[in-house]
């Protein structure tokens, strides 16, 4: 595998694998030194033509723990806020020798404009494009959820999964809707009907609209972002509304299952999707998919870069 | 006029007849099998080649004035005799706009000056394509041009009031408006046909009801002021179902259809390679389906390319920051052939009819879209229908590039294309109607 553009891109032997990774990477990462020499050499690029800050840092920490080179490009004062275009800033980055470009993006399809063009010949990894896809998010989530709850599998076979919120702009809700199902979850969109895209019966999911019927039945339940700029676009009549029927509140905490988890994302909209107690409660792995965020992202680094060297490797190579 | 003599041989009338056509002094002087050559006429061996009458594009984008750097009067009507058309209509999204008889006297003026085809410029609706005041439409009319459609193409003309204004307006003179449907609110920031594929892709949706909204009710507009109303490039089932409904009930509502859309779906953005991105958007199966039904039947009466020539930089990109829109001229009859008549669809009769016949009708070309018969202007254009077209974007006449056929090939070529008795493509080669009247070539 060269890019990773897409869920679609993975097996669910390849996805295993990366969690799998990931779960060795993060051993080393807990122990006394942190760094590994495996990407020694090597140039990556962060372009994030669209703002972020947890995807960029936490990219930067897993290139930087595998020794890589990490050149920053973000779209505040670059040639991208100047107008340049996509190709010119791939072609740019291929004469620096961009071993891979880690691409944040506004456009849905960037990711797979820049590995499908000749503009540039290193692998792609997308860190985010449009309303699409999202898959290191995606793979960060299966590796928390797998962590918390798996029942001694490597899969998510048996567990339930609610995405709730924001489904149609979201490119958390794409990637997590294809990789949990992949790995044998049962996944359930939760939204209103304006906030769910057309055609959505044909994914490999549930689809509700009332957050409380469905709430005291699932493991583990993802929080969408609701931004703010969607307020005027008539997706729901107001804040206040949305709160009532689609936020997670104490009342919805309550009526969970005892080791059910929350997640998010992030950013949170406390008080909107979410309320503050809800978020910092007991059952909240926010803060912890941040640092599993690195490890997986090490891992989808160490797997496309690294060759095909065995995971055992990992080991030896300290 | 000195144009030469032409014997084109081997040929087969669109109603099945094996024929021989002689053309002299720029009209068809004889048209019956084994005929001999005349003196001093070239004779062209044209043997399996089906004769048509010349086709009449009525929705084609020249860019010029404005945007030269991606077509002008001359290169599109290069691609347009390369495309066996021998009359196209000039849209009117240009700028400036086509709103004045300035304007439309000088894209006009341009169009004979290149030799190549008939240009005949369509008027804007509204000053600007604002959507809010008429343009000049009765000067338009009245001008060298004598513009007869009016369109503000590329976009709809939305406030109903405005529409019905205009359609009561080009009553005078016998004028028609072309509507490109498309409801602005319902396709704010729109990118594809909205489906299972856009959510996927996650690009933002273009309702099919966008379209079939304005169609349905600019339909029962021009039924309530008794004018001539035509869709530009219907693209949806339901679409075509209104058109039907309508027809049935006696309104004066003609449409086209895009070869694009008669042979491409909405997975085709699956490579989120904008060549696909065209306004409207490619829908899907059942909608191609329906379509090419709706054109076989007569519902939709036109075929009409919206050749929409772009720099190569409004392709080289995002999906979603690329221009809608992409070359027909040349690739238009090997599609018809394609998708309509190897299919069994459609006869040459009726590609005859869809082609030249109607829309010059419709458009009031009066020296367009004759029949096939001795001492008629010699517009004709020649098909093999079994040689295939290799599509090669770096060999388009077009000063663009942007084919989303590249590399397939489309069954069924043109072999010549004659344009008042001149072979403006023959023989792989285009030249203008003045190299004939002038062999020193100065113009």
């Amino acid at each position: 595998m060269k890019h990773l553009l897409s869920i679609n891109d993975l097996s669910k032997v390849e996805a295993i694998s990366v969690l799998d990774t990931a779960q060795e990477l993060a051993r080393v990462s807990d122990g006394p030194m942190k760094k590994l020499p495996t990407l020694r050499g090597r140039t990556i690029v962060n372009l994030f033509a669209e703002d972020s800050t947890r995807t960029r840092i936490s990219f930067e920490a897993a290139a930087k723990r595998l020794s890589a080179d990490v050149i920053n490009f973000s779209a505040k004062g670059s040639s991208i806020s100047k107008g340049e275009s996509l190709k010119d800033t791939a072609q740019t980055l291929q004469a620096m020798g961009a071993d891979a470009v880690i691409i944040r993006h506004s456009a849905s399809g960037a990711a797979q404009r820049l590995a499908d063009s000749k503009w540039m010949s290193g692998s792609v990894i997308n860190a985010g494009d449009g309303t699409h896809e999202h898959p290191s998010q995606a793979l960060l989530d299966a590796f928390t959820v797998r962590k918390h709850l798996s029942k001694g599998g490597n899969d998510l076979s048996g567990l339930r999964v609610a995405i709730v919120g924001d489904v149609l702009h979201s490119r958390v809700a794409r990637s997590n809707v294809l990789l949990l199902s992949k790995l044998g979850a049962q996944v359930i969109l939760v939204a209103p009907p304006t906030l769910l895209p057309v055609g959505v019966e044909s994914w490999p999911c549930q689809i509700s609209y009332d957050l409380d019927e469905i709430i005291s039945n699932v493991d583990a339940i993802m929080m969408l972002r609701i931004q703010l700029e969607r307020m005027n676009e008539l997706y729901f009549p107001n804040a206040r509304e949305y709160s009532r029927y689609f936020g997670l509140n104490s009342d919805r905490i309550r009526a969970m299952k005892p080791e059910a988890i929350v997640m998010h994302p992030g950013p949170m909209n406390r008080g909107l999707e979410i309320t503050a107690d809800a978020a910092d409660g007991a059952r909240s792995v926010i803060v912890e998919q941040v640092a599993n965020g690195v490890s997986i992202r090490m891992a989808i680094l160490y797997l496309l870069l690294a060759g095909n060297q065995e995971h055992a490797d990992i080991g030896v190579n300290l | 006029m000195t144009s030469g003599r032409y014997l084109l041989t081997g040929l087969t009338l669109p109603n099945g007849d094996k024929t021989d056509i002689a053309i002299s002094d720029g009209k068809i002087s004889e048209i019956a099998e084994n005929l001999s050559a005349a003196e001093g006429a070239t004779k062209v061996d044209l043997a399996g080649s089906i004769a048509l009458p010349g086709l009449v594009d009525l929705h084609t984008h020249l860019r010029e004035p404005g945007k030269e750097d991606a077509e002008t009067v001359l290169s599109g009507s290069m691609a347009a005799a390369k495309g066996g058309y021998v009359a196209v209509s000039a849209m009117a999204n240009t700028s400036p706009v086509a709103d004045t008889a300035g304007v439309v006297e000088q894209v006009y003026a341009l169009g004979q000056s290149a030799g190549y085809v008939d240009v005949f410029p369509i008027g804007a609706v509204t000053q600007g394509l604002q959507g809010e005041n008429l343009s000049e439409i009765g000067a338009m009319a009245d001008s060298r041009a004598k513009v007869r459609v009016f369109s503000d193409d590329g976009r709809c003309v939305f406030d109903p009031l405005v529409m019905r204004r205009a359609l009561e307006y080009v009553k005078k003179f016998d004028g028609v408006i072309a509507q490109h449907a498309q409801d602005p609110r319902l396709t704010q920031g729109a990118q594809m046909n909205e489906g299972e594929i856009s959510s996927r892709l996650g690009l933002k949706g273009w309702p099919a009801v966008a379209e079939e909204a304005i169609i349905a009710r600019d339909v029962l507009l021009a039924d309530h002021v008794q004018s001539r109303l035509h869709i530009c490039h219907l693209t949806t089932a339901g679409g075509v179902e209104i058109i039907r409904w309508a027809k049935a009930r006696g309104i004066n509502v003609t449409a086209e259809v895009t070869p694009h859309h008669l042979l491409l779906t909405d997975e085709s953005a699956l490579s989120y390679d904008p060549i696909f991105k065209v306004n409207p958007p490619l829908r899907t199966q059942k909608d191609v389906e329906a379509l090419r039904e709706g054109l076989a039947d007569g519902t939709i009466d036109i075929v009409a390319t919206d050749h929409a020539p772009h720099p190569a930089e409004a392709k080289e990109c995002e999906w979603q920051e690329a221009a809608f829109g992409m070359l027909g001229l040349e690739s238009a009859l090997s599609i018809i052939n394609q998708t309509m008549v190897a299919t069994g669809l459609m006869n040459w009769e009726a590609v005859a009819d869809r082609m030249s016949y109607a829309p010059a009708r419709i458009a009031r070309y009066s020296d367009h879209g004759a029949a096939i018969k001795v001492g008629a202007v010699a517009n004709l254009t020649l098909i093999n229908p079994t040689q295939t077209l290799r599509v090669d974007r770096d060999l388009v006449a077009s000063r663009s590039r942007n084919t989303p056929f590249h590399g397939m090939d489309l069954q069924g070529s043109v072999t010549a294309t004659f344009f008042k008795g001149h072979p403006t493509f023959l023989n792989g080669k285009l030249s203008a109607i003045y190299e004939a009247r002038n062999p020193s070539g100065g113009r």
